[in-house]
């Protein structure tokens, strides 16, 4: 005689809720987490799933290795210029409804790495949920953020979140590409140069992605 | 302190191969610093790794001095044999107007990612590399990263559009 076998007696046969209240309630209690640690924070997010902290009282444990099974997105560490077109590809991958959670300082902001190599904010890439403060949050900041976004879910409708991109984002990178800017002074320079017949200089072999952007 | 005699006469050596390939010789805290002018760094590297044993070239890199110098870039090369057991270094000095000099991949196959590094870097271009494209920066990225005159945020601020 266990627990279920009383509350089987206690409830009603037939239940009746709104549609919101009960897909809601489904997402919000397994928010499958996708790995993409980039720094420090993601030893604490590491931690988060431990025995100390367990995460998986939240439903929140599971981490996955593939985007196509995420559902939260955390990012967990600066984020290189290098590394903000792949973040963005991955997060086009996850299928809706999909969320993130900015934890830390440099993802929030760039924190002490104020210059050319860090994205000043990972919300310059993606729509951000959530933010954590701190430098890194402690693994208790990381589980409130989910139970923050657990309340955040209950909240929403599924009328809200549509499998369409909105045209904006549609517009703002084709998935597989990456940006395209004009060369530096010394290369366009060169490009001259080179069309003019005056020098040939194999630098100016168009690099893998430079080929699959002009094709 | 090391002693520089045996180095000394490699350079000996080098300048009686050809007397224009040393420019100048500094000979300070143990190592010594062959300055090599530009037009002849492929020849002296050849020269040393065939006839002198040098055969391994243990690093490759560039310097940018600010661009009030002249010359504003210096490219070095820091050679090793591995049966005499001594390390020399050579030293290119390149202006900013014409930051451009000989490939030695010809000569070591590693320096091919070493010089692809430095022209990401620093911007010095290496004539008749095999594919001389950016290795560490992105590929759209605008600028070298190591040069003096590079602004600490870059030129423009960043967004993926």
């Amino acid at each position: 005689m266990g627990l279920e076998n009383n509350l089987w007696e206690s409830l009603p046969d037939v239940v009746t809720v709104k549609l919101d209240a009960v897909i809601n309630w489904a997402r919000k209690s397994s928010i499958w987490p996708a790995t993409f640690g980039l720094a420090c924070c993601a030893i604490e997010m590491m931690n988060s799933v431990s025995a100390r902290n367990d995460l998986s009282r939240f439903g929140a444990e599971t981490f996955r290795a593939s985007p196509r099974q995420a559902d939260v997105m955390i990012v967990s560490g600066r984020v290189s210029r290098k590394m903000a077109p792949v973040l963005r590809r991955i997060y086009d991958q996850m299928p809706e409804p999909k969320w993130v959670i900015s934890m830390g300082a440099c993802a929030t902001s760039g924190g002490v790495f104020d210059n050319y190599a860090i994205v000043q904010g990972v919300d310059k890439i993606v729509p951000v949920d959530i933010y954590i403060p701190g430098c890194p949050p402690r693994p208790e900041m990381l589980v409130h953020a989910i139970t923050m976004l657990q309340e955040k879910i209950m909240k929403e409708s599924v009328k809200d979140r549509y499998d369409t991109f909105e045209e904006e984002s549609r517009k703002s990178i084709v998935p597989g590409t990456l940006p395209v800017t004009e060369g530096t002074a010394l290369e366009k320079e060169t490009e001259i140069e080179v069309a003019q017949n005056k020098v040939s200089r194999p630098y100016t072999i168009p690099s893998r992605h430079e080929r699959r952007k002009s094709s | 302190m090391a002693d520089t005699a045996v180095l000394l006469e490699f350079v000996e050596k080098l300048k009686a191969e050809n007397a224009a390939w040393v420019a100048d010789v500094k000979n300070a805290l143990g190592e010594v610093t062959v300055f090599v002018p530009r037009e002849s760094i492929v020849d002296v590297c050849w020269v040393l790794k065939t006839k002198h044993g040098f055969d391994m070239l243990a690093d490759l890199c560039g310097g940018d001095r600010g661009p009030e110098e002249d010359p504003r870039f210096e490219v070095n090369y820091h050679l090793f044999s591995t049966r005499h057991h001594n390390r020399l270094r050579l030293k290119v000095l390149l202006s900013e107007d014409a930051p451009n000099l000989g490939t030695v991949t010809t000569v070591w196959k590693t320096a091919d990612w070493h010089e692809r590094e430095t022209y990401d870097l620093v911007g010095v271009i290496f004539d008749g590399h095999p594919d001389l494209r950016r290795i560490l920066l992105p590929s759209d990225f605008d600028g070298h990263a190591l040069r003096k005159d590079y602004p600490l945020r870059g030129y423009e601020p960043y967004s993926l559009s």
